[in-house]
């Protein structure tokens, strides 16, 4: 069996793969100072030019990109090729105000689709393998990026997309899927549908990948018993690709980040200064072989920490440990990015009071998602029927804003938690981070 | 010739309904009339009360949610039909009733429907019928 996919590049001695780093990230800041008038605007600012980049030791004086730069610089600012040249574009899950666009040429497809095949071959899949792939397909990156690491490593491709159990349940016992692809709160919720139909002897499933969502060590025991297979983590996001950027060996202790393609540096989020290795921060990422949406020194905003020990599967790249938590206030629910702050537009739009709680549970391993708004004098009527109206009206535009679909419970002004005078938006009773 | 009544919402929650009543027997208010239309979450709680300035005062200096709405009191022999009367005028007018409820007099032998409707002039129009009246807010405060 096929250890690695890669083999040459997952174990390059660490002194060769800063090298080859170096090389790129020299490469990529050209490239987008060339080709990206804003991000090179931004390095006038911070008065740096492709000449101060000689190597990985000087990456600390390049300016950080966020969320509010490629918002700012929606839909085409960031775009480093020709339109002509793109062939594919993924988009995060969410909204108007917060939407990312990220861009493809066929080579960062190719490049995307090779850190996917590193993860199922870490996992041990093989072309013996059938591989049922039950992320999300469409603008998520999860189904198409699990779906072309399936197909470069030759297993055969389950195309099944999220949802409809019954279906799944089926082509996992007919055809024999032996690897499942999917967010860990699904995988949890078919392990119960399967106990539940008396299923497990049936199923052949030998690992799982999954990712796009925080689960815990505790999840992944429950998720490994019930169905009965070896669960591995995976990370990434749309702004660097999508699934892949990091994932899990068969230590199981922490993802392997792929350092030919991103440079990985954890920073204070509060003053930008870059941190040593072991220590908690926010975890930046360089893309130094994207083509056509390369993103410098980019702050993801997960709290994280780097571990460079030697990590016994013998890959050399450096490995984070799952995320401990946001530095900003985005909550993951159903593997859709959700911020506080839409929930408000909404609710201004709707001629409302901004008056809000988010309580988010995992029952059954799966999120519940409400709302609590107070009933104000704008919103509120003797009639039933058109309190009742305006209700359905708020969760219809929630669902367009967030993408999910959320309780609303009214509730009387002044009853939302204050504390210290600041009212607590968001109560999340998952304990995801494991803390 | 219309009346006040007090629509609160009320959240629904032990102690809910409790949190009005105790301020409106603090402000001395009397109720006269009570009737509660309710979701899962929530209820509205419409109220005839002897002094609508008094008790709105008192909501809101204390925060609830309440609205003012004009209803029509109509009054009518506590007997077989007298109801029937009131929404069969109604009805034939095409004036269709947002929501009503009903209440005893103390002392008289007449029943009285508050009615919610739209059209409150059509409404006044097709309800003079012998045997009906249509009460002011002086009336109700006295009954």
């Amino acid at each position: 069996m096929k250890k690695y996919y890669q083999p040459e590049i997952e174990t390059m001695p660490v002194e060769e793969i800063k090298k080859l780093q170096s090389e790129r990230l020299v490469k990529q800041v050209q490239h987008v100072w060339d080709h990206v008038p804003y991000y090179r605007k931004k390095m006038e600012d911070a008065g740096v030019s492709p000449d101060d980049i000689k190597g990985i030791e000087d990456l600390h004086k390049l300016p950080f990109m966020t969320k509010d730069d490629l918002r700012e610089a929606y839909p085409f600012g960031l775009l480093a090729v020709p339109k002509s040249e793109c062939v594919r574009i993924h988009s995060t899950s969410g909204t108007t105000g917060k939407r990312v666009v990220a861009f493809y040429t066929q080579h960062d497809v190719d490049l995307w689709e090779d850190l996917c095949a590193r993860a199922l071959t870490a996992a041990g899949a093989t072309e013996e393998d059938t591989v049922q792939v039950s992320y999300g397909y469409g603008l998520f990156t999860g189904g198409a990026g699990l779906h072309g690491g399936s197909h470069k490593i030759g297993a055969m491709t389950v195309p099944i997309s999220s949802g409809n159990t019954e279906r799944q349940l089926q082509f996992m016992v007919d055809l024999e899927a032996s690897v499942l692809c999917c967010t860990p709160s699904y995988a949890a919720y078919l392990g119960e549908a399967i106990a539940e139909r008396g299923l497990r002897d049936q199923i052949k499933l030998k690992a799982g990948i999954f990712g796009a969502e925080a689960w815990t060590n505790e999840m992944r025991t429950d998720i490994e018993q019930k169905l009965g297979l070896k669960a591995y983590d995976i990370y990434g996001l749309t702004e660097c690709s999508g699934p892949g950027v990091a994932f899990e060996c068969e230590a199981q202790d922490g993802m392997h980040i792929n350092e030919d393609h991103f440079i990985a540096e954890i920073i204070n989020p509060k003053t930008g200064e870059v941190l040593q290795d072991g220590e908690k921060g926010e975890l930046v990422f360089t893309s130094i072989t994207k083509e056509a949406f390369p993103l410098l020194r980019y702050r993801t905003k997960d709290l994280c920490i780097l571990n460079r020990k030697p990590c016994p599967c013998g890959r050399t790249h450096v490995k984070m440990c799952k995320p401990l938590g946001r530095s900003d206030d985005m909550l993951i629910i159903r593997g859709v990015n959700v911020f506080p702050s839409q929930i408000e537009t909404v609710l201004l739009n709707e001629g409302m009071t901004p008056n809000y709680q988010i309580i988010v549970d995992r029952v059954n391993n799966t999120d519940t998602f409400d709302i609590n708004v107070e009933m104000s004098a704008e919103m509120f009527s003797d009639d039933l029927s058109k309190v009742t109206n305006k209700e359905k009206e708020l969760v219809a535009a929630l669902k367009t804003m967030l993408g999910i679909q959320a309780k609303v419970h009214l509730v009387s002004p002044k009853t939302i938690e204050r504390s210290e005078g600041k009212a607590v938006r968001v109560i999340d009773k998952r304990k995801l981070y494991g803390v | 010739m219309t009346v006040k009544q007090i629509s609160v919402f009320i959240e629904n929650r032990s102690g809910g309904l409790r949190e009005v009543t105790d301020l409106l027997a603090e402000a001395q208010v009397d109720i006269r009339a009570l009737s509660i239309a309710e979701t899962a979450d929530f209820g509205i709680l419409r109220l005839i009360v002897n002094d609508t300035f008094k008790a709105a005062n008192a909501l809101k200096e204390s925060g609830i949610v309440y609205s003012v709405t004009d209803v029509l009191a109509i009054s009518g022999e506590d007997k077989p039909g007298s109801m029937a009367r009131v929404v069969d005028a109604l009805a034939d007018a095409g004036i269709s009733l947002n929501y009503a409820y009903a209440f005893f007099t103390k002392s008289k032998e007449t029943a009285v429907l508050v009615v919610r409707v739209e059209d409150i002039p059509g409404a006044l129009n097709v309800l003079k019928i012998p045997g009906i009246k249509i009460l002011s807010e002086e009336e109700i405060h006295e009954l």
